[in-house]
């Protein structure tokens, strides 16, 4: 049957071109591949090939013809053994895109966006292809009340952070046998920080792996261990390093489940030190949680106290997800009491009223939960009740609980080490905008880590940093006292 | 065989068409005569290849129409030209052995035996499609095939390959990896990163660079200080040959010896398959950068397909009739996946919210 050659399009975005020259004649034998025609936009000039055989019956739009719109017939080829003389009579209407039911897009639609993607949110009204609102996140309910994580009686273990990291692993190591451990100096040297101390020698080389100093190509190797059904945890001596990584972390580990329908997913820890040490200058002190956070397919945690540390790296590493775990070295050798149990695993995605107060909320996560605390108890030498949130997961972001204390108090200051600009305490802004405006009686203040590099003259050092007096500050700022 | 003693030995030991290092930018076509020990395919094994390859090579022909009408959309990187590598890698490899390979991928999901519907649905960005319409082109997985994707990103699915191989290695299950990437790829630093860990810890992984000799658009001699790519593993002791990738033949002979070599425990072997893409780099893309002139001796002198074709009726003895017929199958199961892909609905719009995280206590 006879078959219509048409104007093809160069990009989504052409909608027309020039018909500069054929290559081929009415008449001419046509095979597979054949080069038929040369159509020319102002970007450039390409090549239309023949899908189908035959012979070509009619040249329909002359060459040298301008403004030819995409998917006009611009030839005719009849079928082999087809009367040529009857296909060129037969061809040449407009075609529909797509023979079906669904209207398939056109190109000038998809060059405005509205074909392939469902409208922006923005422009809401009567436009059938509104983006559907996002399911809720399951958090706690906005009434509930703080919940007990363990039950009252339970004996307690002074832990450093260190260990119940190390406890974490091994339990899960233990548990299951997909799980492994890889990174720089994590098996013999027993952890650049001590985290692995003990693992390979008793779970051996084979899940204990030392790597070259290669955090790219580990980190790729460790999400394909995982898109294969492993259960990586992947240490990075520090998340600075990490930065060689990114890619693999963003780009394969937390997109490829939405790329593949639901297909592969990526059971994976990648943790380690985050945010600043100690005079170790500004490329080895960078705060990264809100750089993750900012990814869909991620989880980030970032926990302060010891039993968090080994409760969420007991959840994360069972988690079927792509896991952030953002520890902080200045942590690693603080003691905290650890619940003893045989198994302790910790919900991910909910926060912790960490000290209860009624004159303001003040939210912070990882160490900036000690400049927090240290505030909040001067605070409450000056009369004033902080009530201090941890959120520990940083995405999903524990919105409820925080809400649920403002609109006790009305008033919130966020505490963290990284960045200002779009940082975390940044976030938490916009959410209370919305979900808490009309509670507020201040405007909600953010102490950040300073907008610089981080210096490394110890006094310099001290004046990026947070500090306590200017977390008072604030939160007197905001109790207009 | 201990290759990572004997880098050097073990290398050229095994590269029966090594190229000199002088060899210069003319070394993709020399390759290209037949070499006097040529294997022999069967007449089934024949049959077989060139009914795979012409499968891609009418899928990608469609995919290119279907793109033109605009119902692909974004980019679109067709594999004309390249049939015989995918091909002959998979005539040397068992089931369960692992797929991955950069964005030029349709081809490797065809060979994988993904069923066209659903690769071309995904194109068209449908709810059948691989992904459900939310990945596209350069992104489609089958676990169920072991096919791995599909990845966009140059280079990055060579550390995930190598994943994969680590894996294998792990559990201890004999299965192989056969980890893709073009000749741009081959530069990017976690290749290397990669190949030393994978040549460290003995994976079963082999890398078969695709020299099409164009990175986008530009030419290998202008981009890789080293043109013999098969060389790229030798100072972490893989060996690596260089093999005529427009000969299926000679593709899955190279292939069936890598993938011995990493299925006993030796560690990774790279293939550098000499081929040639016929189209642009992508439907955008008007291939300025080199002469028609060539692209036509390619397609005249070294058709991966047209070689059988012939090989079919000279040598094997094949009616045309027969051929025309297999011809006649390929067109309509094309034919039935544009079909497919055209008339099956868009994702449902509830499917933007789906996929992101999988449930922690299902």
């Amino acid at each position: 049957m006879a078959t219509d050659i048409l104007m093809p399009a160069l990009s989504p975005t052409m909608e027309e071109g020039k018909l500069a020259k054929w290559l081929k004649k009415e008449g001419d034998p046509i095979k597979s591949g054949d080069v038929l025609a040369e159509i020319e936009t102002d970007k450039a000039t390409m090549e239309v090939e023949a899908i189908d055989e035959g012979v070509l019956a009619k040249i329909l739009i002359e060459e040298g013809t301008e403004g030819v719109a995409v998917n006009t017939p611009i030839a005719i080829i009849a079928g082999e053994g087809e009367d040529v003389a009857a296909a060129a009579a037969s061809g040449g209407k407009p075609k529909p895109n797509g023979a079906g039911g669904h209207p398939a897009p056109t190109p000038d639609m998809q060059a405005e966006g509205m074909a392939d993607k469902p409208a922006p949110a923005s422009k809401s009204g009567e436009d059938a292809q509104k983006a559907p609102a996002a399911p809720a996140v399951i958090t706690n309910k906005a009434d509930e009340p703080v919940m007990e994580e363990f039950p009252a009686n339970t004996p307690m273990v002074t832990t450093t952070v260190r260990e119940a990291l190390r406890d974490a692993m091994a339990e899960e190591m233990r548990r299951d046998g997909d799980v492994f451990v890889m990174g720089e100096e994590v098996a013999e040297y027993q952890g650049a920080y001590k985290i692995t101390q003990g693992l390979l020698q008793e779970f051996g080389a084979k899940r204990v792996v030392d790597t070259p100093i290669t955090e790219h190509g580990f980190a790729g190797i460790g999400v394909g261990a995982a898109l294969s059904g492993l259960k990586p945890i992947v240490e990075f001596m520090t998340f600075n390093f990490a930065m060689q990584a990114i890619d693999q972390i963003i780009n394969s580990a937390a997109k490829t489940l939405y790329m593949s329908g639901g297909q592969l997913g990526c059971p994976i820890v990648f943790r380690g030190p985050n945010g600043a040490a100690a005079r170790v200058g500004a490329q080895h002190s960078h705060d990264y949680a809100a750089w993750y956070s900012n990814v869909p397919g991620l989880k980030v945690i970032a926990p302060y106290t010891a039993s968090d540390a080994k409760g969420l790296l007991k959840a994360a590493i069972r988690d079927p997800n792509p896991i952030i775990f953002l520890e902080n070295e200045i942590l690693y050798g603080q003691s905290f009491p650890v619940p003893q149990l045989d198994d302790f695993v910790l919900p991910i995605g909910k926060a912790r009223v960490h000290r209860t107060g009624k004159d303001v909320t003040i939210v912070s996560f990882a160490i900036g939960m000690t400049y927090a605390l240290k505030a909040a108890q001067a605070l409450a030498e000056e009369g004033i009740e902080a009530e201090v949130i941890d959120l520990r997961t940083i995405r999903p972001m524990d919105t409820e609980t925080v809400v649920r204390s403002v609109k006790k108090t009305g008033r919130c200051i966020t505490v963290e080490e990284g960045f200002p600009q779009s940082g975390v305490g940044a976030e938490i802004v916009a959410r209370l905008m919305v979900d808490a405006f009309d509670y507020l009686d201040a405007p909600v203040l953010r102490i950040t880590g300073k907008d610089v590099p981080m210096p490394y003259a110890a006094n310099l050092e001290k004046l990026a940093l947070p500090n306590v007096a200017e977390v008072v500050e604030a939160a007197k700022s905001v109790c207009y006292k | 065989m201990d290759a990572a003693k004997e880098p050097a030995k073990d290398a050229s030991s095994s590269q029966p068409q090594v190229a000199s290092p002088e060899a210069g930018s003319s070394q993709a076509v020399e390759a290209h005569k037949p070499a006097p020990n040529m294997p022999q395919f069967t007449r089934e094994e024949d049959l077989h290849a060139y009914h795979e390859m012409l499968l891609i090579r009418r899928f990608e022909e469609k995919a290119g129409q279907l793109y033109g009408m605009g119902l692909i959309g974004g980019f679109c990187h067709l594999y004309i030209g390249q049939e015989a590598v995918v091909i002959g890698m998979q005539m040397a490899s068992v089931e369960g052995d692992q797929v991955i390979t950069g964005y030029r991928d349709h081809g490797h999901m065809l060979a994988c035996g993904m069923d066209p519907k659903g690769v071309m649905a995904e194109l068209t960005g449908r709810r059948g499609g691989y992904s459900r319409g939310k990945g596209g082109s350069m992104h489609m997985f089958s676990r169920e095939k072991q096919f791995f994707g599909g990845h966009g990103i140059v280079g990055a699915q060579v550390s995930l390959g190598t994943g994969l191989a680590f894996a294998d290695h792990y559990r201890e299950n004999g299965k192989v990896s056969l980890t893709y990437m073009g000749d741009g790829a081959a530069n990017q630093g976690q290749v290397y990163e990669s190949f030393n860990m994978a040549a460290l810890w003995k994976l079963p992984v082999v890398y078969v660079i695709e020299n099409n000799r164009y990175a986008m658009g530009t030419s290998v001699a202008r981009a890789s200080a080293q043109t013999d790519f098969s060389k790229r593993g030798l100072s972490f002791g893989i060996p690596g040959e260089q093999v005529d990738g427009m000969d299926v033949r000679t593709v899955r002979e190279a292939a069936t010896r890598a993938v011995e070599h990493a299925r006993t425990g030796q560690g990774p072997y790279i293939l550098e398959m000499q081929t040639y893409r016929y189209r642009g780099h992508s439907m955008s893309d008007p291939a300025k950068y080199r002469t028609k002139d060539e692209v036509s001796k390619m397609r005249d002198e070294h058709d991966p397909i047209e070689m059988v074709r012939k090989r079919l009726l000279e040598l094997h003895g094949v009616p045309e009739a027969e051929i025309k017929a297999t011809d006649a199958k390929v067109r309509e199961t094309v034919n039935a996946a544009a079909e497919f892909a055209t008339n099956d609905p868009e994702p449902d719009p509830a499917e933007l919210w789906t996929d992101i995280l999988l449930d922690a206590h299902a």
